[in-house]
């Protein structure tokens, strides 16, 4: 997928300016948040799995080699083909090659996040002439309108009930116009109609995994909808996209972070459907696709083997850190420009498609560590956006305001007297000319002022207050 | 456009070198080796939430609840006499056509269907004019009112998903606690390591949040699940 994240600033003052997106938006507290608290409520035992689940993860990054030839073995063992993508581009032309063998003029998917990271729909229509349907509600509404996923696990989040009823009487000319799509039941059951047809006649069924199990060679892919079932049971091939940290050892270990997963990305008990694959079709099977294949990109994640982001490997893509974060609830996932938005994304993206190019992300935060709160895979991710931070200073690549502006903030910082006496000075100054207690606009700080106020500083200083307070407690 | 051949061996080779490389610091592939090998052969267990610990009763309510929770109908019956009436009474409840469509599993096949003249069975994976689609669970699962299905002749995958209403039929002595009694079940039954094509988990009708956050039940797989609960064991 193509990166506009060097655009971070702009996209975000879009954002922030698009009232349906808004609008859309306003739905994340009251659905996704409030539901990961009651279901993390409901099971008292949520944070001591948290800890086993973590170490579950580090114990697998730490012997990715010996798993992922474990699982290999045992996958192929079952009848899968097991493929080795380095790159975006080579697992493009995997999946390519394997559709071009199977005749397949219609690809169904399941929703794949890696798949949106190597640009899979597009390499496959343009190079192959084949047509690509997603097959999961959001990433079918995403698809429609030439967008992308905005969310890892709600795609489609930023779209409102109205914008969805005017892409489908837009497109789906072929029903009667004067069909009535007032419910979201409506609009579902047209959609399911549509999309029938697809999974009927589809060749080639792709969908992700959300984890390997290398105890088994199993695949598995935990969805709601029941479409990544359809896609993967009645195509005559199915292609396993899915990415090297993926791995899990056992199925102890699996239903372990099942545990977390569901509950901190849609606040369910457990996801509706949860499929393990092995193999293709049996023997004596009267359904089920005959042909089996396994894609497992690497795409820069194996250098982030012990450095200071080894830890991002753990992320099980639930979705949690997004919901969570004052900056994601504020622009959505868009304006991150690259395919994963929100925290995890901040912290995954630079590392990915390279700092020069998402430099800006990791300062997209306020640094109120909510996100790492939620994660279940306790991620550090505020840490590692620090980390990224100083990998962007150190590159020089920062606007010279931003550098002009820390290096004078430095000069006071280290000669305490001088900054005495210019916060003696200068606080004061600010709060005769700040009405009414704020700031509507600040010069240098237009940033901040453009869209809220900055409250302006009430009379004294903390070291002034400080002292007052160490004498009062002294009398 | 054109692609480049893709050569498997060497992005293979070139991977696990890659993935060498960066484990380097740690200790040694071969002192590794032993400790994972072992880890896979006897998966150690990790510690269970007290929900599935709990009475034998106290689990059939729970996983009754968690499936009624989510849409789902669960029917209690005392034996596998009562299966055929319960399905019956329950289409016939639903305005369903009275016909569903199983494969070739030996317990179903042996219910004394004959009680039941009017409900015809279809015998096959699923066709897409099928209304119901009956099953045999191989367990559920009270920790999160789960069905756990295993693919193969007799039981076809695809009416999971196909047909618009699930039938699941559960011997109540496959009901367990936790997912780790399957995975115990499931090294029983296939041999450890070994798996059916398919495993699936379901714990209710299919549903979507997709528009507007709204939840909407009947989705893409089926619009309505009914768990048949058989207190006498099966065959
Ligand atoms: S970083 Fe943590 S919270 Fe965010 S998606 Fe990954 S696992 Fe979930």
């Amino acid at each position: 997928m193509n990166s506009t994240a060097h655009n971070f600033k702009s996209n975000a003052r879009v954002a922030l300016g698009d009232q349906q997106l808004q609008s859309a938006l306003g739905n994340l507290k009251g659905g996704l948040v409030a539901n990961r608290t009651k279901a993390r409520a409901a099971l008292p035992e949520f944070e001591a799995l948290r800890d086993v689940a973590k170490d579950i993860k580090n114990h697998t990054i730490a012997n990715l080699d010996l798993y992922l030839e474990i699982y290999e073995q045992n996958a192929r063992a079952a009848g899968a083909v097991v493929h080795f993508a380095e790159t975006a581009a080579d697992a493009r032309d995997i999946i390519l090659k394997i559709c071009r063998d199977a005749n397949a003029k219609i690809v169904t998917k399941g929703k794949s996040m890696v798949s949106e990271e190597i640009g899979l729909n597009a390499h496959l229509e343009a190079a192959g002439g084949i047509e690509v349907v997603e097959t999961d509600l959001g990433e079918y509404l995403v698809q429609i309108r030439k967008e992308t996923p905005s969310h890892i696990i709600a795609p489609a989040i930023h779209l409102t009930q109205g914008q969805v009823e005017a892409d489908f009487r837009r497109l789906h000319t072929h029903l009667p116009k004067d069909r009535v799509l007032v419910e979201p039941a409506q609009l579902v059951n047209e959609a399911r109609g549509i999309l029938r047809q697809k999974f009927m006649t589809a060749d080639v069924g792709i969908t992700g995994a959300n984890f390997l199990i290398a105890e088994t060679g199993s695949s598995i892919i935990v969805t709601n909808e029941g479409n990544g079932d359809l896609t993967q049971s009645l195509a005559k091939t199915h292609v396993v996209i899915t990415s090297i940290e993926k791995l899990v050892p056992t199925l102890e270990d699996l239903s372990t972070i099942l545990r977390l997963l569901a509950r901190s990305a849609t606040g369910q008990e457990c996801s509706t459907y949860m499929t393990l694959s092995t193999g293709g079709r049996r023997v004596n099977d009267h359904d089920g696709p005959p042909n089996y294949h396994v894609v497992i990109l690497d795409n820069g994640r194996t250098d982030l083997i012990g450095t200071e982001f080894q830890d991002v490997l753990r992320c099980i893509r639930c979705g949690a850190c997004m919901n969570h974060c004052p900056v994601y609830g504020a622009i959505g996932g868009h304006a991150y420009g690259w395919v994963y938005p929100g925290p995890i994304g901040s912290v995954l993206t630079p590392a990915l498609i390279g700092v020069k190019e998402a430099g800006n992300l990791p300062n997209a935060s306020t640094f109120c560590g909510k996100c790492a709160d939620v994660c279940p895979m306790k991620i550090p991710l505020p840490d590692l956006m620090r980390h990224w931070r100083e990998a962007e200073f150190d590159l020089g690549d920062l606007p010279r305001g931003y550098r002009t502006g820390l290096a004078g903030w430095a000069f006071f910082a280290r000669r305490p007297r001088l900054y005495h006496l210019a916060a003696k000075v200068g606080i004061p100054l600010l709060s005769l000319f700040g009405r009414r207690g704020r700031f509507s606009s600040l010069p240098f700080a237009g940033g901040w002022t453009r869209y809220r106020d900055l409250p302006a500083p009430q009379g004294r200083t903390f070291q002034q207050l400080w002292a007052e307070r160490q004498a009062g407690v002294t009398r | 456009m054109s692609t480049r051949d893709h050569d498997n061996k060497a992005a293979r080779a070139q991977m696990f070198a890659k993935l060498q490389r960066a484990l380097k610091d740690g200790p040694a592939q071969s002192a590794r080796r032993t400790h994972v090998e072992g880890r896979v052969a006897d998966p150690p267990n990790h510690p269970l939430p007290e929900r599935v610990r709990r009475s034998r009763n106290e689990l059939r309510m729970q996983f009754k609840a968690f499936l009624e929770g989510q849409s789902a109908s669960v029917l209690e019956v005392a034996g596998a006499g009562d299966v055929p009436a319960a399905i019956a009474n329950w289409l016939r409840g639903h305005n369903l056509p009275l016909t569903v469509r199983m494969g070739d599993d030996a317990a179903l096949a042996e219910l004394p269907w004959s009680r039941e003249p009017a409900l015809l069975r279809e015998n096959g994976p699923a066709k897409e004019s099928d209304t119901t689609g009956l099953s045999h669970a191989f367990a559920g699962i009270a920790e999160t009112g789960t069905l756990a299905l295993t693919s193969g002749p007799d039981n076809p995958v695809t009416l999971n998903f196909v047909p618009e209403n699930h039938v699941i039929v559960l011997a109540d002595a496959d009901l367990v606690g936790p997912y780790e009694e399957v995975w115990t079940r499931l090294r029983q039954r296939f041999g450890k390591g070994q798996m059916p094509r398919t495993v699936n988990f379901i714990s209710g009708p299919s549903r979507t949040a997709d528009i507007g956050g709204k939840l909407v039940t009947g989705a893409h797989g089926p619009r309505r699940l009914c768990v048949v609960l058989v207190s006498e064991p099966m065959t």
